[in-house]
């Protein structure tokens, strides 16, 4: 089985959320549906001096993240339906819409928060990896859209081989948990998952 | 059919209820170029029969400089999801054009309950937004004999054609359409300047000469042969965001040498984020006392290039200072403290009212002066400020200290060069009105045009006006309300309809400017016309022939700008010297038969819309600017009076003599930092104690696309300020606030971050108006908060200038 999966730039990213954007277009998202994210994450402290001049250490970047369609996948798992299931073929993780009962347990259960209710349908969403456009031979549209050139997708083997295996930055969570299929590159201020010196600034866009 | 509006409109329809499925369903019978009642349509599509895909060519025409291609997919006529410029291999140098956020959600824009369906006229007072439908031959007939009225009671000067750029780029539309008409019937009051970059464009060409285009200097690609990049509130990230444009440019150009990048901003902006070597906060307004600590190190420490200031400058010292000129009137006098105010421009002084600390002011000194060649640029929020004409120029101070001009790897302080292809316009005519007014000063000349004159509101063409603004024509512009300083005097000035007695407005969406319409026309959007569009103007060194082609019939019944003004036209009499027989679509293909004469390279009109845009990369020759000079100053002189930089302007000490300045307005003839009204040192601070700037969202450009739902959940709005600000006041991230001065107030989330200097909020400009029944706005918009007075010397926009107050709403 060929494992499709992202690579992440993340010192290339500006957080202009084109990705986001040109996914909700291609497929038809909601407002409060967003398969793909961008957390903006920073932290850094102030200082004024004796002549009320200003020190700082204040840092910033942003991760772009839709389904890392992992290699142990925790919404597989917790799904009672198998709706959600992971695709034999390219290890694209995705859910059927008509076996699914709304239950948001695969919700609850990933760390990246890639499952996205619809609340109208009342069934649950998430990025499927354009597989429909892959199949043409086309890439994902975020992948496209990307003004950047930040981000990639391919199969994760050949991404590994290309950029290492780093997937443990902040505010991301420890990758042993799920194994996703996801390659990033820091930003010069990235901190590792587990991090505490910063924080996720944009919480009402994500 | 239904099936597939549903989908395009299912964001939409849940923000607006009340719109019911059959008006929007009877726009898209239209669209689908059908007449059927809406039952029949119905009853055709249900069986889905027919299902022609197509995809249209088109681009993205808003005010952010860049010229994104589209590629609008639809279905039966309707718009299911539009891609960019997906071509070729991507290599950088041919590379895609790539559309942003903003483009990429132009199905939002297009299919939005916002839209203006057909005419309407006012009923009730301007303002209130209740408005009765109309026929187009009313709307037309009323418009017409409106300018009749104002022609034979006033004079043509008494019509203004205001600043608008909702709708960027249109060559043959638009307000080429607008100002061919008012040219045939006698002409209108002009404008000169812009509210992006009056001060700057006004500024530098005292410096630097006109005869090239102001402000614009070395293209960004020179940035990968600078040994040091120093970018003054410059941010590309967030303000030219086209994947094909000047921010992909910048970061490909930073990252292939590794370019030692010094960002000086009182945020700590999206072109950071770790690709600055060093992010130096800075007060705002006060860029001009950064600037002259540095040159004085630079002179104290022997790092100023004599030999170039000498041969290509005036008024740098004794040596080249102008004879008209008063003794110690040169640069230099004036950093140590020889100058009148006897100041010493010390790194301890620049620290006190810049926040930066002295020793770091001494560092990047050090730094331009030894870093050979240096690429410095400048953003246009800094002479967005109460004296940014003296910001502007102050800033290119250094590379001209340090000679940092006309070589491989320099620029010359100005905001980056770009390459813009040729495409040829609609024939506008000659407009018989001479007198200009600044951008900014429309609402003085609709209340006190009698006390304006060239020495006190900078009147251009002429010495006074005749007459007041008494009509208002408005195209694709949100100036009238929303972009304009200071809303709430702005509404009480329109409100008397005795003064200016006419707005007229094309439009897409019922904007806070399109409420204050007494006839409002529902403009096409982009979408649904034809167009062959250059590449803008801050797109990077990749021209290009962008087409425009509809991919859907005009919705409802919008009409173009060029079909409405036919129709005043005939009203007039003029409908066949207005058209010259043509169709709008005959004169896009005819001007481009005529670019092609002169460009041959550039395919023919068929072929071009049907591969999608021409892209041109722009020559070697033109990447730097005042390379010419640099290389033979007598042979390319500059086009200032003496030919030279100007480091001291004769022509600036003339009018600092001759011209009437209100009280605390500084025209100096060499650039000096002033302190300002409204500035951290205003006493005006302890009743408003933080500084106010705007800044441009990624969320929209300026108010466009403000009305789509996905971009403002992408991008919320929100007030910036530092944690020890927010403490202070028992302010929490999320906690809705108030932020006010004595100019008006509006409410606004909390965006408690460490990206933004203590002492300073900052707030994303173009959010719409939307005053509660107590007039408090609830929209976020900035401009409730910023002033009428205007700027010195260009008589522009001051809006980074305000103080305010925050609190819990």
């Amino acid at each position: 089985m060929t494992q499709l999966g992202f690579y992440v730039d993340t010192a290339k990213c500006t957080g202009c959320k084109t990705c986001q954007l040109s996914c909700k277009d291609e497929n038809n998202l909601k407002v409060g549906v967003n398969w793909r994210r961008v957390y903006e994450y920073g932290g850094g402290d102030w200082m004024q001096n004796a002549d009320g001049t200003y020190e700082q250490n204040v840092f910033a970047y942003y991760t772009s993240i839709s389904c890392n369609h992992c290699a142990q996948p925790a919404c597989t798992k917790a799904c009672p339906t198998g709706a959600m299931h992971k695709r034999e073929k390219d290890g694209l993780v995705v859910v059927d819409g008509d076996v699914c009962v709304g239950c948001r347990y695969c919700e609850m259960a990933c760390p990246y928060g890639a499952p996205q209710f619809d609340a109208e349908k009342k069934v649950m969403t998430k990025c499927d990896g354009c597989y429909d456009r892959v199949e043409q031979g086309k890439m994902p549209i975020c992948i496209e859209s990307c003004p950047l050139r930040a981000l990639e997708f391919g199969p994760i083997d050949e991404l590994r081989a290309k950029y290492g295996t780093e997937a443990d930055i902040a505010p991301l969570p420890d990758s042993s948990l799920t194994l996703p299929s996801l390659v990033m590159k820091a930003s010069r201020y990235a901190k590792p998952s587990g991090d505490r010196t910063g924080r996720i600034i944009n919480t009402r866009e994500v | 059919m239904k099936k597939l509006l549903d989908s395009a409109l299912s964001s939409i329809v849940k923000r607006r209820t009340f719109m019911k499925w059959g008006t929007a369903a009877g726009g898209a019978a239209v669209v689908a170029g059908n007449a059927l009642p809406l039952k029949a349509i119905a009853a055709e599509s249900s069986s889905e029969k027919k299902s022609e895909e197509k995809v249209t060519w088109t681009a993205c025409m808003v005010n952010c400089g860049s010229r994104c291609p589209l590629q609008v997919h639809t279905k039966d006529g309707v718009i299911t999801h539009v891609e960019s410029d997906n071509r070729g291999d991507d290599v950088y140098g041919d590379h895609q054009i790539r559309a942003c956020l903003r483009g990429r959600s132009i199905k939002q824009r297009v299919y939005n309950p916002d839209r203006l369906k057909y005419p309407m006229k006012r009923v009730g007072k301007r303002g209130e937004g209740r408005f009765e439908r109309i026929s187009w031959d009313e709307a037309l007939d009323t418009i017409a004999k409106q300018l009749k009225y104002t022609i034979d009671t006033y004079g043509n000067d008494a019509i203004y054609y205001q600043y608008g750029s909702g709708t960027q780029g249109y060559k043959t539309d638009g307000p080429f359409a607008g100002k061919r008409l008012l040219n045939l019937i006698g002409g209108y009051l002009p404008y000169y300047g812009n509210y992006s970059w009056g001060q700057i464009q006004f500024a530098l060409p005292f410096t630097y000469g006109g005869g090239r285009p102001a402000a614009y200097g070395s293209f960004t690609s020179e940035i990968a042969n600078a040994e040091l990049l120093v970018m003054f509130g410059y941010n590309p990230a967030e303000t030219r965001m086209s994947g094909g444009g000047e921010i992909y440019e910048h970061t490909n150009a930073v990252n292939s040498k590794n370019v030692r990048t010094i960002i000086i901003d009182p945020r700590y902006t999206d072109t950071m984020l770790g690709k600055e070597s060093e992010w130096i906060p800075i007060r705002p307004g006060t860029d001009a006392a950064m600037v002259e600590a540095m040159a004085w190190v630079l002179i104290k420490e022997n790092m100023v290039d004599e030999a170039f200031l000498e041969r290509f400058c005036v008024g740098y010292d004794e040596k080249t200072l102008p004879a008209s000129a008063p003794k110690n009137g040169h640069y230099k006098a004036h950093i140590l403290g020889q100058g009148p105010d006897g100041i010493e421009k010390t790194p301890e002084w620049a620290a006190t009212i810049t926040g930066i600390p002295a020793k770091k002011i001494i560092q990047l000194a050090r730094e331009i002066g030894s870093a050979k060649p240096a690429y410095i640029i400048q953003g246009t929020g800094i002479q967005r400020q109460a004296n940014g004409e003296q910001a502007s120029r102050a800033i290119c101070m250094l590379p001209i200290l340090t000679g940092n001009i006309g070589l491989a790897g320099t620029n010359t302080g100005e905001m980056p060069g770009n390459y813009g292809f040729p495409v040829k316009t609609l024939p506008v005519g000659n407009n018989p009105i001479k007198t200009a007014i600044p951008f900014f000063k429309w609402t003085d000349a609709i209340h006190r045009h009698h006390e304006m004159t060239d020495k006190t509101d900078g009147l251009q063409g002429g010495t006074h006006l005749k007459n007041p603004i008494k009509f208002i024509w408005q195209y694709a512009g949100n100036i009238t309300i929303n972009q304009h300083s200071d809303i709430n005097r702005t509404k009480e000035i329109l409100s008397d309809e005795s003064k200016c007695e006419f707005i007229l407005v094309f439009e897409n969406h019922m904007t806070p400017t399109a409420r204050f319409a007494d006839i409002l026309l529902p403009d096409i959007t982009t979408i649904e016309n034809y167009e062959v569009a250059s590449n803008g103007y801050s797109s990077g060194s990749l021209g290009a022939v962008i087409p425009l082609v509809p991919a859907i019939e005009p919705m409802y019944e919008c009409r173009s700008a060029y079909d409405i003004c036919s129709g005043i036209a005939q009203r007039f009499g003029l409908e066949e010297q207005y058209t010259e027989g043509k169709t709008h679509e005959e004169w896009v293909a005819e001007l481009y038969e005529l670019m092609r004469k002169e460009q041959p390279q550039v395919p023919t009109l068929e072929d071009l819309r049907r591969d999608g845009p021409y892209t041109q990369p722009a020559p070697e020759s033109i990447r730097i600017a005042l390379k010419d000079f640099r290389s033979n100053p007598n042979k390319h002189p500059l086009g200032t009076p003496s030919g030279k930089i100007e480091i001291y302007s004769e022509k600036l000490a003339t009018i600092a003599a001759e011209w009437e300045l209100p009280e605390g307005d500084v025209v100096t003839p060499i650039p000096q930092y002033v302190t300002t009204w409204e500035s951290h040192l205003d006493p005006l601070t302890e009743k408003y104690p933080l500084q106010l700037i705007g800044f441009h969202t990624k969320g929209r450009v300026h108010s466009t696309y403000h009305n789509v739902a996905l971009l403002r959940e992408a991008v919320t709005d929100a007030v910036w300020m530092n944690p020890a600000d927010a403490d202070a006041r028992g302010i929490k991230d999320g906690d809705m606030l108030k932020v006010w001065n004595d100019r008006g107030e509006t409410r606004i989330p909390a965006k408690v971050s460490p990206r933004i200097m203590p002492g300073v909020a900052a707030l994303a400009e173009g959010a719409w108006y939307t005053p509660g029944k107590d007039g408090v706005d609830r929209g976020g918009s900035f401009n409730v908060l910023t002033t009428h007075r205007s700027t010195p010397l260009s008589k522009g926009n001051p809006m980074h200038t305000n103080l305010v107050e925050i609190a819990k709403a």
